[in-house]
């Protein structure tokens, strides 16, 4: 068994309204950034797992955001697995 | 009847919901903590308001995994009446027992407030004691009761008579200005396919006596007790 990190990132989709990202942008033109045009905040959370290959840890990966990690109704996600040697 | 009111790590609407079942109707309830596997012994089932699990990853996302949570599914499928309050609204849609999600408001604030409620449909277990487009005063008290659902799912709901309230002015009238958090077409509460498990963000149980200000509330656990009782619950 090897050591991965898997990043996970976690974005509502398109279709659904974003407040937070909204009033982030609103206060990132107050502070003057006026050429921001819009914002939308997601999630981004770390899972660090031990698989036999890359492709198993992938496969594990994926599962846990279908089950657990974004909610299939309103978002998205997407993750990048990386080797972790010495784990 | 003997009523469980469900206590996740968090719950914080849990002696609400038993005061007004045991003082002010008179029902035997208790207080059931989350590491239960069996409600068999239930006829009703309370999903309290609260944070479960400090809303951690999404409201109501780590508390479906709770023992209890196989059991509620259990008794919702032999027909058991099982209503979710707020954080139990979000728990129930989080384990698939409802449709849809409850999202962040659009005003970004947490609302505490009194609303009012229409009801749209009496032929329900929770509703048959009221009138069609009765209204009722409910307060919300939530930072994420957006209810949001997909078009095709918005679409069998209505067209299933599934939707069980709409926030609404004092008159009725369902319009943006009555609608306190976004829910789409102002949303409120809705049902299973089997109609025996509700789902609502407004609390009942902080308007079932005179004296906290409204008793709004009332007319839905009387429907459940008159409900559950006619299917040959004890009174």
């Amino acid at each position: 068994m090897a050591a991965y990190l898997a990043r996970v990132y976690v974005s509502l989709k398109p279709t659904v309204n974003d407040p937070q990202g909204n009033t982030i942008a609103d206060g990132l033109r107050s502070l003057g950034f006026g050429e921001v045009g819009g914002v939308r905040a997601g999630k981004y959370i770390e899972v660090r797992l031990t698989a036999a290959s890359a492709e198993e840890a992938r496969g594990r990966i994926d599962a846990m955001c279908d089950k657990l990690l974004a909610n299939p109704i309103i978002e998205t996600y997407r993750f990048e697995v990386e080797d972790q040697p010495g784990g | 009847m003997h009523w469980a009111v469900l206590v996740f790590p968090g719950t914080w609407s849990d002696h609400d919901c038993h005061h007004v079942l045991k003082n002010v109707l008179g029902q035997e309830a208790g207080l059931v903590w989350h590491r239960e596997s069996d409600l068999s012994s239930y006829d009703a089932i309370v999903l309290p308001g609260g944070f479960s699990y400090g809303d951690y990853l999404r409201c109501g996302a780590i508390a479906r995994f709770s023992p209890v949570m196989d059991a509620v599914r259990r008794e919702a499928e032999r027909g058991k009446l099982v209503i979710g309050i707020c954080n139990g609204f979000q728990i129930l849609c989080e384990a698939g027992l409802l449709p849809g999600v409850l999202v962040r408001n659009d005003s970004t604030q947490f609302r505490c407030e009194p609303t009012n409620l229409r009801i749209e449909t009496t032929a329900t277990p929770f509703t048959s004691a009221g009138k069609p487009g009765q209204v009722i005063e409910v307060p919300i008290s939530h930072g994420e009761g957006n209810y949001y659902a997909d078009p095709s799912t918005l679409a069998r709901l209505n067209a299933e008579d599934r939707v069980a309230f709409r926030y609404c002015g004092a008159a009725g009238e369902v319009t943006v200005a009555a609608n306190p958090n976004g829910s789409i077409e102002n949303i409120a509460g809705i049902l299973n396919e089997q109609r025996n498990v509700l789902g609502m963000m407004p609390h009942p149980e902080r308007a079932s006596e005179a004296l906290m200000g409204s008793a709004g509330g009332l007319v839905i656990w009387q429907s459940m007790i008159e409900s559950a009782t006619k299917a040959g619950a004890p009174a």
